[in-house]
């Protein structure tokens, strides 16, 4: 039996042949050398991210999540929730706080749900896999299954926002988290800890709808970390990564920089520390490749 | 003016506080800033509002309805949480900025044509029909938001970004057809329906 299990939350942008299928592809296998098993929630759906507000409004983005709930203790009883998406995390989380707290919303979401058989009981908790990984194993359990460490590559740890504010990680502050060195420096890599962008925001969403805006976030976040010699941004975030990896050809296209600063997710760093292959590691999900992390995983 | 829009102006005269408290997200705690101006130097877009969260909120108690809603400031939030974070009272300011941008969205007095607006409509239809993000569609939809010309002039823009999400496995082709969804989805949208009839009752939306 593993030693620990939990009722998986992947979210939208993990699926397969999504925008971060390959942070998918890593965390299944971090979570096989950590003896972690999640089993999806059966038949989840869309947690309505940040930008669902504007449309969707308060009560029906609680009640889609609180179906997500209602299915998790249904089917997983006593199983934590588990997210690997800081926006799915914060979303539900959110969620479940304000159910929690207001006894009318929470009334009323279940007379929602009623309509498609379930109910949320408000047992379970909501949870992000960066979490699970501190408070539930500890960086000695996290450091103990590096075969091949990270050869003191400089990697600057971009936080970002949603998994940092408003709840962040217990014991952490947030304007200075420190969990993403941590990681870092147990599996054998060098943390930039002056890196200056650790939490700033790549501009979300409006990536989309406002990219002048956006962008120059953007350059802010590769640029600083440039600066202190950065080989690698490391980040726990589907958008951050998406956002600051995929624009930055963008950025160079309109601004004649030249910047190609791989970006991956602490877990492709864990499978990859912990003897993973490339591409189980989701490598080869990268736009711009890291040809540091390939050769460790192809030593 | 919509009919709601003009629904509520009679309901709450000049009190356009206690409209807000009654029908905007987390509006009850505006009365509770002090004025202090953290969340203004807080936020990463800070120079692209035209009035910033510290100014909206004396604005409301000023009774500017009409510079508030329609203003397209409260749609430069990127949902970073910084002024929640260090926001002395604690107020849940995010959470009012989106709940003042829905309910002028819903009144219909929110600028038109306002992108973040535009493409928030845009992922909310595009998850909501299957229970799940078709990410290909939302992208394709955004760049065709202003017709055909301007879409083909994007597409051609990132053509090679979308190539690479394909080739790296991040982007489907395929999702054209259909993509993700919830198996239940008639569940799905039986609960999404209820709520909506609920909220509506409770923020005068019902028909």
């Amino acid at each position: 039996m593993a030693k620990k299990e939990y009722a998986f939350y992947p979210g939208c942008s993990s699926q397969a042949k999504s925008s971060a299928a390959n942070y998918l592809t890593s965390v299944t296998a971090m979570c096989d050398k950590l003896d972690i098993k999640l089993t999806e929630i059966p038949d989840w759906n869309c947690c309505g991210a940040s930008i669902g507000y504007a449309e969707g409004g308060e009560l029906p983005r609680l009640a889609i999540n609180a179906r997500n709930f209602a299915l998790a203790e249904q089917h997983l009883p006593g199983q934590d929730i588990v997210a690997t998406c800081a926006a799915c995390w914060l979303g539900a989380r959110e969620s479940k706080e304000r159910l929690d707290h207001t006894a009318q919303l929470m009334q009323e979401t279940n007379e929602a749900l009623a309509a498609a058989g379930l109910k949320y009981e408000g047992k379970v908790k909501v949870r992000h896999m960066v979490e699970v990984l501190i408070e539930d194993l500890g960086y000695d359990a996290i450091k103990a299954p590096v075969v091949k460490p990270l050869e003191g590559l400089k990697i600057a740890g971009y936080v970002g926002c949603q998994t940092n504010r408003p709840f962040g990680i217990d014991g952490e502050s947030f304007e200075n988290p420190k969990y993403l060195d941590k990681f870092i420096e147990v599996l054998g890599g060098e943390p930039l800890e002056k890196y200056e962008q650790k939490v700033a925001c790549c501009g979300g969403a409006l990536a989309f709808s406002e990219p002048e805006k956006s962008q120059k976030q953007i350059r802010d976040i590769v640029e600083s970390a440039l600066d202190h010699k950065a080989e690698l941004i490391v980040t726990p975030c589907p958008l951050c990564q998406a956002n600051v990896e995929v624009y930055q050809s963008e950025i160079n296209r309109k601004h004649g920089t030249n910047f190609a600063v791989p970006v991956v997710y602490y877990s492709q760093l864990m499978a990859v520390a912990y003897g993973s292959s490339a591409k189980d590691a989701g490598l080869n999900g990268q736009l711009i490749r890291t040809e540091a992390l390939e050769k460790i995983a192809n030593k | 003016m919509s009919n709601a829009n003009q629904q509520a102006v009679a309901r709450y005269k000049n009190n356009f506080l206690k409209e807000v408290e009654e029908r905007v997200e987390e509006g009850h705690w505006v009365k509770m800033c002090m004025q202090c101006g953290v969340c203004a130097g807080s936020c990463p877009l800070g120079p692209a509002w035209e009035h910033t969260p510290q100014k909206i909120f004396m604005m409301i108690r000023a009774g500017k309805r009409d510079e508030v809603l329609q203003s397209d400031s409260m749609w430069m939030c990127t949902s970073c949480y910084n002024c929640i974070a260090r926001c002395p009272r604690k107020l849940p300011i995010t959470h009012i900025m989106h709940g003042l941008a829905n309910y002028a969205h819903r009144l219909g007095i929110a600028p038109k044509g306002q992108p973040t607006r535009e493409f928030a409509v845009m992922f909310w239809k595009n998850l909501t029909k299957r229970g799940r993000t078709n990410e290909l569609m939302l992208t394709l939809s955004l760049y065709f938001a202003n017709g055909i010309g301007p879409g083909i002039q994007t597409a051609m823009n990132m053509q090679k970004i979308g190539l690479g999400m394909v080739l790296a496995g991040r982007l489907n082709p395929m999702e054209i057809f259909g993509g993700h969804s919830v198996k239940d989805l008639k569940g799905f949208h039986a609960v999404l329906a209820k709520a909506k009839e609920i909220e509506d009752r409770k923020k005068g939306f019902a028909a």
